[in-house]
Order: C-alpha cells, then sequence, then structure tokens
C-alpha cells in the first residue's frame, strides 16, 4: 500500500510497568509491534545506600545491605562482611563459615524460585508463580526460625552470624532440601517441554560470549552464554572449596538456557547444602576477639566479591582506621546485565523484550543501590 | 411476533403475553416492542447471573490450581464474593482521562457488552428455550460475535494511549485470523447436520445419548479442537490472550477504563468465554440432549464442562506471542480446517454421518 504514512512511536514501559520487575524504565522506539531501540533510564530506586554507609560503624552497615540486594540479601550481608574481614584479617569460626554457606545457598535457591515464578508470569503462565514461592516460603520459613526475619535478614555479621540456628533448624532444613528437589520435577514438567515456552523462550535474546564478557555480564546469565566462571570454584571465597558440586554451562546463549541453568543451579545448590549439613561442626558463631562497636580495621582499602544469584556481587570498601568505613561501592550483578540489554535486546517484539527481561532476572535495587 | 416452527415453550409464553397486551388495547407495534423488551431484560438477567458466577468460578478454580483456596470470606466459599465486587465497581470513581476521543470511549464499553449478548437470541439452552430459532442461525452468531472486536478497537483508538492501541490492534488482528478456522470448523458440522439453524442442528444430534454427539464422528472431533482453539482465541482467553496481556502491554485495550466501563468489558469478556462453550456444546456436544434431566440442565452441565477446559487452559500454558499466534492460524489451522471441512463433505457424500 503506497500512501499510507508509517511512523515509530516511543512507548515508556515503566517506571511503573508489571514486568519491569520495580521501577526500571526502558524507553521503547518502535515500529508497530517491532522493539528499534532500548533505552535503560535508571535511578528510580535510588536511597544512596553506599553515601548512608560512610555515617556508620561495621556492623550497623549490614542493615543497609539487605536493602542493597533484598531478594538475597544474605549475599549482600556476605559480600560486605567479607569484605570487612578481608580489611581486619578477621579469623571466622568454622561452624560460622557453614552456617553462612547453608544459608546463602538456601537463598540462592529462593532467588531463583522466585525467577522461575515471575519469568512463568510475564510469559503468561500465571500458574507456575505460585508453584515457586510455594517452596520459597519453606525456604523463609528457615529463616524466619534461625534469625527473626523474611526478607531482610541482617543475619550474617562481620566476624560470624548474628545468632546460632535452633536446633529444629537441621531436621527442617533437610525437609526442605527433599521436597524442592521432588517439586523441581514438577516445575520441570510444567514448562520444559511446553511447546508454547519453548517457542517463547528458544532463540530468543541471544547474549553472544563475546559481548557478554564486553559488557562484564556474569552469573547465571554468562554461564548460559557458554561463559565457564563461578567464583564459588574460580575464586573461592569462605569454604566453598571443600565442597564437591559442579558448574553448570550452556552455549545456547537464548532465554530458554537462562531458564535452565537457574534450575541446574538449584540442584547444585542442593548438593552443597546436603554436604555443608553434614560436615556442620559444634563451636561458636561469633570471633571471640570482635568487639562490634569498637571494630577498627586498619587504614587499607579491599575488594571482595562472591557469586550472588545475579552474578559478581563486589564490594569495595576504604577504611581510614576508624569505626567507620570511608568509602563504599557496590557492585551488582544486575547492573552489568541492563548495561547489555539495549545491545542484544533489540529486533524482536515487545513480547520478546518482556521473556529477555526477565530471563536476565534483575532487580532494580541492585542496579540503583 | 413472526411464525416460530415447533412448539418451544419459550415462544409460546410469549405469544400468551403478546396476546394479553393486545386484550387490554395497546396498539400493534407497541406490543412487539415490550414483548420482546420483556424476553430482552428477562435474558439479560440470566446471562448477568451466569456471568458473575463464571468469575467466581474461574477465582474458585484458579485458586485450586495453585494450591490456593481462591474467595473464601463472603458466604459460603465466597459465593457471593463477585457481587460485592460489582457493587464495589459501580460505586467506583469513573475516572476519565482528558485526551480521549469522547464519544469513541464512551460507546467502545457499551459496544463490547451488547456485541457478548447479541448472540444469546439463538442460542438454544434447552428443547424450546430459544428466543428466536433463526434458520440462519449460526450465520447470525458469526456476524454479531465479531462485533466484539470493533469494540475493542474502540476501546483501543478512543483511550488515546499506546498499550491500549497496540491492544486494539493485536485483538482486531487476532480475531479476524481466527475467525477464518472457527467458521470453517462451524461448517463442518452444518455440512453433517445439513441446517444452520441451531435447533436443527441439535435435533440432528438426537438418538443415543454419546453416540449421536459430532463430537464422536472423527471428523467431528477435529472439527470440535480447531474449532475449542479458534475460540479461545476469539474469547481472548490466554493462550491467545495478547490484546490484553498484561505483562507487555499493562491491560492493552481498558487500560484506561475504570469503575463500571471497566466492568462492562470484563463481564463482556465472562459472557463470550460462555457463548463460544455454548455453542461448542450444541455443535457438538449434542446440546440440550441427554436422558433423565431436564434438557436445560443438560445443556447448562456440557457448556460449563467446556468453560471448565477453557479455564484450565487458562491457569495452566503461557502466552503465545503475537507473530505466533498467527503463524498458527493462518499455517497450521486454516489448511487444517479446510481440508477437514473438504473430508466432511466427502464423508457426507458417501453417507457415512450418523
Amino acid at each position: 500500500m503506497t500512501g499510507l504514512r508509517t511512523e515509530e512511536f516511543v512507548v515508556n514501559m515503566g517506571p511503573q510497568h508489571p514486568s519491569t520487575h520495580g521501577v526500571c524504565r526502558l524507553m521503547l522506539t518502535m515500529s508497530g509491534e517491532k522493539v528499534i531501540k532500548i533505552e535503560p533510564v535508571i535511578g528510580y530506586l535510588h536511597r544512596a545506600i553506599e553515601k548512608i554507609c560512610e555515617n556508620r560503624t561495621y556492623n550497623q552497615c549490614i542493615p543497609m545491605m539487605d536493602r542493597f540486594e533484598y531478594v538475597t540479601s544474605m549475599s549482600s550481608n556476605m559480600v560486605f562482611a567479607l569484605a570487612a574481614e578481608k580489611l581486619a584479617e578477621l579469623e571466622v569460626p568454622e561452624r560460622a563459615e557453614y552456617l553462612r554457606v547453608i544459608m546463602l545457598e538456601l537463598n540462592r535457591i529462593a532467588s531463583h524460585l522466585i525467577f522461575y515464578g515471575v519469568t512463568a508470569m510475564d510469559l503468561g503462565a500465571l500458574t507456575p508463580f505460585l508453584y515457586g514461592l510455594r517452596e520459597r516460603e519453606m525456604i523463609v520459613d528457615l529463616f524466619e526460625m534461625t534469625c527473626g526475619q523474611r526478607l531482610t535478614y541482617n543475619y550474617i555479621r562481620v566476624g560470624g552470624v548474628s545468632k546460632d540456628i535452633p536446633k529444629e533448624f537441621v531436621p527442617k532444613c533437610r525437609e526442605t532440601v527433599k521436597t524442592i528437589r521432588e517439586k523441581l520435577l514438577d516445575y520441570e514438567g510444567l514448562l520444559n517441554e511446553n511447546p508454547i515456552w519453548l517457542v517463547r523462550n528458544k532463540k530468543v535474546g541471544v547474549l553472544p560470549t563475546d559481548l557478554a564478557i564486553a559488557y562484564g555480564v556474569s552469573g547465571p546469565v554468562a554461564r548460559a552464554s557458554g561463559i565457564d566462571f563461578d567464583l564459588r570454584r574460580d575464586d573461592p571465597y569462605s569454604i566453598y572449596d571443600r565442597f564437591d558440586w559442579d558448574v553448570p554451562v550452556r552455549h545456547n546463549c537464548d532465554c530458554y538456557d537462562r531458564y535452565l541453568l537457574r534450575l541446574d543451579e538449584i540442584k547444585q545448590s542442593l548438593n552443597i547444602i546436603d554436604q555443608a549439613l553434614d560436615g556442620l561442626p559444634e563451636g561458636p558463631v561469633q570471633a571471640p576477639k570482635f568487639k562490634p562497636m569498637s571494630f577498627k580495621p586498619p587504614a587499607g582499602e579491599v575488594y571482595s566479591r562472591i557469586e550472588n544469584s545475579r552474578g559478581e556481587m563486589g564490594c569495595y570498601l576504604v577504611s581510614d582506621g576508624t569505626t567507620k568505613p570511608v568509602r563504599v561501592k557496590l557492585r551488582g550483578g544486575s547492573y552489568s546485565q541492563l548495561q547489555a540489554l539495549p545491545h542484544f535486546g533489540t529486533g524482536g517484539m515487545i513480547a520478546d523484550l518482556v521473556a529477555i527481561f526477565a530471563s536476565l532476572d534483575i532487580i532494580l535495587p541492585e542496579v540503583d543501590r | 411476533m413472526g411464525e416460530q416452527t415447533g412448539t418451544l415453550e419459550l415462544v409460546r409464553v410469549f405469544r400468551w403475553l403478546h396476546d394479553l397486551l393486545l386484550s387490554t388495547g395497546i396498539g400493534e407495534p407497541w406490543t412487539t416492542v415490550v414483548t420482546y423488551g420483556v424476553l430482552g431484560v428477562m435474558m439479560f438477567g440470566v446471562l448477568a447471573l451466569i456471568a458473575l458466577f463464571l468469575v467466581w468460578w474461574e477465582r474458585k478454580i484458579a485458586g485450586h490450581i495453585q494450591q490456593r483456596f481462591g474467595p473464601m470470606r463472603n458466604g459460603w466459599h465466597g459465593w457471593y464474593q463477585t457481587i460485592m465486587d460489582a457493587i464495589k465497581l459501580l460505586q467506583k470513581e469513573d475516572i476519565l482521562v482528558d485526551t480521549r476521543d469522547r464519544v469513541v470511549f464512551f460507546w467502545a464499553p457499551v459496544m463490547c457488552f451488547t456485541a457478548a449478548f447479541l448472540a444469546y437470541v439463538v442460542i438454544p439452552f434447552g428443547d424450546g428455550l430459544i428466543v428466536a430459532d433463526l434458520n440462519i442461525g449460526i450465520l447470525y452468531i458469526m456476524a454479531v460475535t465479531t462485533f466484539t472486536v470493533i469494540s475493542l478497537l474502540m476501546a483501543g483508538w478512543g483511550s488515546n494511549n499506546k498499550y491500549a492501541l497496540l491492544g486494539g490492534m493485536r485483538s482486531a488482528a487476532q480475531v479476524v485470523s481466527y475467525e477464518v478456522p472457527m467458521v470453517a470448523s462451524i461448517l463442518t458440522v452444518v455440512v453433517f447436520a445439513g441446517s444452520l439453524s441451531m435447533v436443527d442442528i441439535v435435533k440432528a444430534q438426537e438418538g443415543w445419548f454419546v453416540l449421536d454427539w459430532f463430537i464422536v464422528h472423527p471428523i467431528g472431533f477435529i472439527a470440535f479442537l480447531t474449532y475449542i482453539t479458534a475460540a479461545t482465541a476469539e474469547a481472548n482467553r490466554t493462550p491467545f490472550d495478547i490484546p490484553e496481556a498484561e505483562q507487555e502491554l499493562v491491560a492493552g485495550y481498558n487500560v484506561e477504563y475504570s469503575g463500571m466501563k471497566f466492568a462492562m468489558f470484563f463481564l463482556a469478556e465472562f459472557v463470550n468465554g460462555f457463548t463460544v462453550s455454548a455453542i461448542a456444546t450444541t455443535l457438538f456436544l449434542g446440546g440440550w440432549n441427554g436422558p433423565w434431566l431436564p434438557s436445560w440442565a443438560w445443556f447448562l452441565i456440557k457448556t460449563l464442562g467446556v468453560v471448565l477446559l477453557l479455564m484450565m487452559f487458562r491457569w495452566t500454558f503461557p502466552r503465545l506471542r503475537v507473530d505466533q499466534l498467527m503463524e498458527f492460524a493462518w499455517k497450521f489451522l486454516v489448511p487444517l480446517t479446510f481440508a477437514n471441512l473438504i473430508l466432511a463433505g466427502l464423508v457426507k457424500y458417501l453417507g457415512l454421518v450418523w
């Protein structure tokens, strides 16, 4: 049809949009249904966490870290505690290390379960969301039993963990592990072979390996793009080098692989938890010499990094020898992934973009801090 | 009233009402208008009740599929929850966008609502429970249900919102595409029954309980599957609910509607779901035919069974993408239904229909 005038138009996806997982704003240039250009606009959730930390003692910073990455706040607690311990060369008791690993892995599973549910919901399947959250609930109950909190745990502290686990924890944790192992089969049965799920995810949002490396993409998204890199294995922190587990890697670089990879990771995390529960020693959970209010690490700077469910989470810490840090800089995996999105997310329909965004599993507090 | 064939109970009731009005001395055009008015209000009441029931039922089914209870607070298992919701929606402020197209924005929900109810003129709820047994019944249904797409397009355009417009455009493309396989699968049944009248189609399936339904015939079964697929798309339900895909288009065409205007879209959607199920029942499942129970009970049981099927689709499947949806319609469903239609003609010619 000649003479029919067509034009591109700009759609604001967000900051209030059901599938931007928080308050991300994507300015989309669209031609009909096709996305031509993506411009992420961030900062709607900026709370100046890094600056606030400069006015707090080291253990007072930990509650701020809960708000840095609230879906897996155990690991954001961990990354800060690890940095402070590295700075002060503080020895953490054996039992605390085991508890940390158990909590971190449980939290990783909880996060991946949310991913499972939310991704399915973004693609229109409403039921998996409640399935995912049902099993997450068991994990959250375990956390509540341990530290009284369900979302912002404030559990992993400088020099150890805040409290020892109650005695019902270990049997209940084993039961949870067993249940999740069984329910994973349900999850896979519901979506893995579903033809609609396959056409929506396969060959959608291909993130090439070199692009992933160029933008510093890490974590499950990088591993689904064929990058065999996991900090738990390649730069072990805490006691991860003592466990026997695999790093799942996939090579198709698309949304479907990212989804499968996260399910694989849940299985590996369950293995780690099993081994950690078996080897859990008795003893104190706090470093005996450590005094929270007068903790003064020597002047210097340090960078600690851990493998979070969204990639490399880092904390750069500068101390001048007083009770408060001079500078805290946090790195979240979501930031790099959002940064890469405009370079591989275009060319598809708006529905593809929703699938890609969901498969990256971005959370915005980690991007904005 | 026009001359009706058969001994339909509803027709007798209305002839009686018509005569009663005539005997009071009111002139001819008015008596017919009043009679049909009463009939219309009655149908409207029944369908509004059905729609309210379906909303509640869908929530219960969704709840049980998702390991929760659904509404539980208002009455036994929350049976009057949707009535309370409707009352709440009636009280809501009607939020209007300044930049809307006033006329189009106002009339879109009205039209959607009306179009949803128009089909019930020719749907036989039971033996004789039909408003008018048009001899082109199924053709009439195909014609009026397509009005819905115009109303959705109007809603998308009138809202002056990009998401709404995308939703409206999607629904137009989708409904127009799925109309083709839907009509082709319906035609299969028309070939079998040799009539376009809904009553005649049901009567063609009389006889042995299940064995005489068109769904038992292999060709009829394929037609049933293609019809259900196309009907799910017609009723804008998952996996074909892309016009209102909430995760992509926020809410699609009804994003700017609130209060009762939104409720009209919402109820119309459920009425549409019931319509396509009722048509499926009439065409493939033998309509009101069945032993022991009264005919309307059989009709309701079968229709609600099909509605249950649609609801289970909705709560298990992910959603297709808009281009995949079109591909599925034109590359798979259309050839399949046409091949099936040709086969049906052949089978009918050879006399293999029972």
